[in-house]
């Protein structure tokens, strides 16, 4: 129990330093953290599958996009002094986040879920995973697959015509 | 085909490989402080003040500080002080010799002029490249003590230059005892000549 | 007296001198000291013999000075060097720039070899020494190994130095291209193993033909692909020559390393080896039978000692690539990537895949099974490369 306050502790603050910091990269590196506690939480929960492919995932890949997205924008840390640009933009970041965390928590209370003991080897092996996706949830998979690809294709077009 | 290439040069890398183990003439490295460089005799590295006799190279220097290399150098790196007194050289003619002569390493280029213009023979260029000092003013500044090295040394390092130097100069001392034998000749037929005349006079 | 077990008892004898409750602790305490002990010397005398090695590929002597102190006489044909080179990296003044980012500044190095270690944990290095025994073993190692970029973006941007982040640009740009023809060079392996595990995959390659010839994925047509593949992708990832672009030193100095200095650039070289070691270590795993013998009769030598010659192996040919080949340029080295190996790679998927749905073809049918996956490596990689040198090789050139 103490583990999971420490990870939980970690992704809050790593989460909310990468908010309140006003240098971009630091931001960026901090939300990596975050994203590093996450899969140290998979990791706790005992799905080891899932928390190696969150840290290939996002901290080995995603975080790379992010930084060279930064890099490409901005020159890291901004002088510029801190003010809404107006209050009505404020609300509605609140209101979006509110109701998301409503959603989260909502769906979480709803679910019927026990006390939860972490166990040492994994409930569910990989490869009753990878058959699991590539049985029953082969569709969703499919639908992920697909979005992505169109996301690609949607970057790739709009990069072009930057160009041409 | 694509990346036969690679495999080619893998291949002269590996034949480098095993031929540096057995084929000495790859290896171009000399381990120099173990093994002394063999330098080609024209190699030119700071002057030197050629001496004539190892056991007195400050009683023998070819040096008569006439004072032109000095005046030649480029980066005027010589000090010349000429001594008081004269002193006989090689030839027994009465000479002026270096009471100080400096050359400071650290501004001499090695461009050679010196020698070119010494009319004795006296000042060549050496063979030392390894120079070093632990102060940086007065250990590169070379005295006449440490500048002196002995005719044999010359002949070691160029020994076409230094025999061709040699026969000249001795050509130049047989020539000049030729000269001073016939010059005592006449003086002693002058001698003879005018001893009657003064004969007389002289006769107690 | 078994030698191939001899490790595991010497471990155990050492822990049951603890009292119970801390047994656990010394067990996994000694198994970290001696990776890092091995691997650690192992690093040291990885830099000497590239040294030497590369001087003998070029027809040099290297270094052969390093004696022992108070022995001048000793050369010891210099292989004590990395002592040498460890206390001159550590007395050595530690530099950092006024305007760099501190905290990354010093965070780089520290992570970079962290996470640069990590990858060893699940390494088979022999029969029964395995670090940790993961289910998701392959999966962890690269998971591990993909934050080392972040390392570098960090060391590149905390210099404050126009060279630095151009060379973190460099390297991520060239991180991000190799990480996929690595890790689908890998997945054929694991589609015909039908397993994550490393420890399982190189059992998997157990058995030998007439007791001479190993049944290693390298001596498949799908393997020795794949094999190809990940050699040059470790060279990418491991930042090494010829595809050392971030380090460039005619371009950009010494790349992410330009601000440091000491201890630090030492850190980083570690790493570097280390990184590159493991991966290495695990291509042995994966491709080279791990720790198995290539003979029967050989089975003697203890396993851990096969899988050591393999990785020393493997490194030796690094060593030899990075004196044979020149460094590419940046879009060269990216076209390599995205137009040349990922296409093979996913072809080589494919080719994976019909050896896993093949494993049960007898007779003249093997000849077929093994054609076809020749064919399958082959006739495109022909087709790729014409295609890509066409109008490229040779080149001539025009002097004044």
């Amino acid at each position: 129990m103490i583990a999971l306050l420490l990870i939980a502790l970690l992704i809050l603050g790593a989460a909310s330093a990468a908010i309140l910091s006003r240098n971009l990269i630091h931001s960026a590196l901090l939300l990596v953290g975050a994203w590093a506690g996450i899969a140290a939480f998979y990791l706790w929960a005992g799905a080891e599958f899932v928390a190696f492919a969150q840290a290939l995932v996002y901290v080995g890949a995603v975080s790379m996009v992010v930084l060279f997205a930064v890099l490409l924008t901005r020159q890291g840390a901004t002088r510029a002094p801190v003010e809404y640009d107006s209050v009505k933009r404020a609300v509605f970041a609140f209101i979006v986040a509110g109701g998301v965390a409503g959603v989260l928590v909502g769906a979480i209370m709803g679910s019927p879920l026990q006390g939860h003991i972490a166990s040492p080897t994994p409930a569910v092996s990989v490869k009753q995973l990878g058959l699991l996706l590539m049985g029953s949830y082969a569709p969703a998979l499919l639908i992920v697959g697909v979005l992505l690809t169109v996301a690609l294709l949607g970057a790739i077009v709009i990069a072009a015509e930057e160009k041409g | 085909m694509l990346g036969s290439g690679i495999l080619k040069g893998l291949a002269v890398t590996a034949k480098n490989f095993v031929g540096s183990y057995h084929n000495p003439a790859r290896m171009v490295t000399q381990e120099y402080p173990d093994v002394q460089p063999q330098l080609p005799a024209n190699y030119r590295n700071f002057p030197f003040l050629v001496t004539e006799n190892a056991t007195d190279p400050m009683g023998t220097m070819r040096c008569v500080a006439c004072q032109i290399c000095e005046k030649e150098c480029p980066p005027q790196c010589i000090y010349i002080e000429k001594s008081k007194d004269k002193k006989p050289d090689a030839n027994g003619k009465l000479q002026l010799y270096p009471a100080v002569f400096d050359i400071d390493t650290a501004v001499c280029m090695s461009c050679q002029l010196c020698v070119e213009v010494c009319p004795f023979d006296a000042i060549k260029m050496d063979h030392v490249f390894a120079i070093a000092a632990t102060n940086r003013f007065s250990g590169l500044l070379l005295n006449r003590e440490e500048l002196a090295k002995p005719n044999t040394y010359f002949h070691e390092i160029r020994p076409d230059e230094a025999a061709e130097v040699d026969g000249r100069l001795a050509a130049e001392r047989a020539a000049a005892e030729e000269k001073a034998k016939a010059a005592a000749a006449a003086k002693a037929t002058a001698a003879t000549a005018t001893k009657p005349a003064t004969g007389g006079a002289a006769a107690p | 007296m078994n030698l191939e077990t001899l490790p595991l008892q010497l471990r155990n004898a050492i822990v049951d001198l603890f009292p119970p409750a801390l047994q656990w602790f010394v067990h996994h305490l000694l198994t970290i000291t001696v990776i890092l002990t091995v691997f650690g010397l192992f690093f040291a005398f990885t830099t000497i013999a590239e040294r030497k090695l590369l001087a003998r590929l070029q027809n040099r002597l290297g270094p052969n000075r390093a004696g022992l102190p108070w022995f001048p006489k000793l050369k010891l044909w210099g292989i004590t060097q990395p002592f040498a080179d460890a206390i001159k990296a550590i007395t050595k003044e530690d530099i950092v720039p006024a305007a760099a980012d501190k905290v990354l500044h010093f965070l780089a190095p520290v992570l970079i070899v962290a996470f640069s270690l990590l990858g060893f944990a699940v390494l088979p290095f022999g029969r029964n020494l395995i670090p940790v025994e993961l289910d998701a073993a392959l999966l962890y190692f690269f998971a591990a190994g993909a934050a080392t970029e972040l390392a570098i973006f960090m060391a590149g941007w905390g210099s404050r130095n126009k060279y630095s982040l151009l060379a973190a640009m460099r390297a991520l740009a060239q991180l991000i291209s190799y990480e996929l023809p690595l890790i689908l060079s890998v997945v054929p392996v694991v589609m015909v193993c039908g397993t994550l595990s490393t420890k399982a995959i190189a059992a998997a390659q157990g058995g030998w033909t007439f007791g001479l010839l190993p049944h290693w994925h390298v001596f498949t047509p799908w393997g020795f692909a794949a094999f190809i593949i990940f050699l040059i992708a470790t060279l990418a990832e491991s930042n090494r020559s010829p595809f050392d672009l971030p380090e460039a030193e005619s371009e950009l100095i010494a790349g992410h390393l330009t601000e440091y200095s000491g201890f630090k650039y030492a850190l980083f070289f570690m790493a570097e080896y280390f990184g590159l070691t493991a991966l290495s270590g695990l291509g042995v795993t994966l491709f080279l039978g791990g720790w198995q013998a290539p003979c029967e009769f050989l089975q003697f030598i203890p396993s851990y000692l096969w899988f050591m010659i393999k990785l020393v192996g493997m490194i030796v040919f690094f060593i030899w690539v990075r004196g044979t080949l020149l460094r590419l340029r940046i879009d060269q080295l990216t076209r390599l990537s995205w137009k040349f190996l990922v296409p093979l790679a996913l072809l080589n998927l494919g080719n994976g895949a019909f050896w896993a749905l093949t494993p049960d073809w007898t007779g003249p049918l093997v000849l077929a099974r093994w054609a076809i996956s020749a064919a399958i490596v082959v006739v495109p990689f022909v087709l790729l490369g014409r295609r890509l040198t066409a109008g490229q090789a040779p080149r001539s050139y025009r002097y004044a």
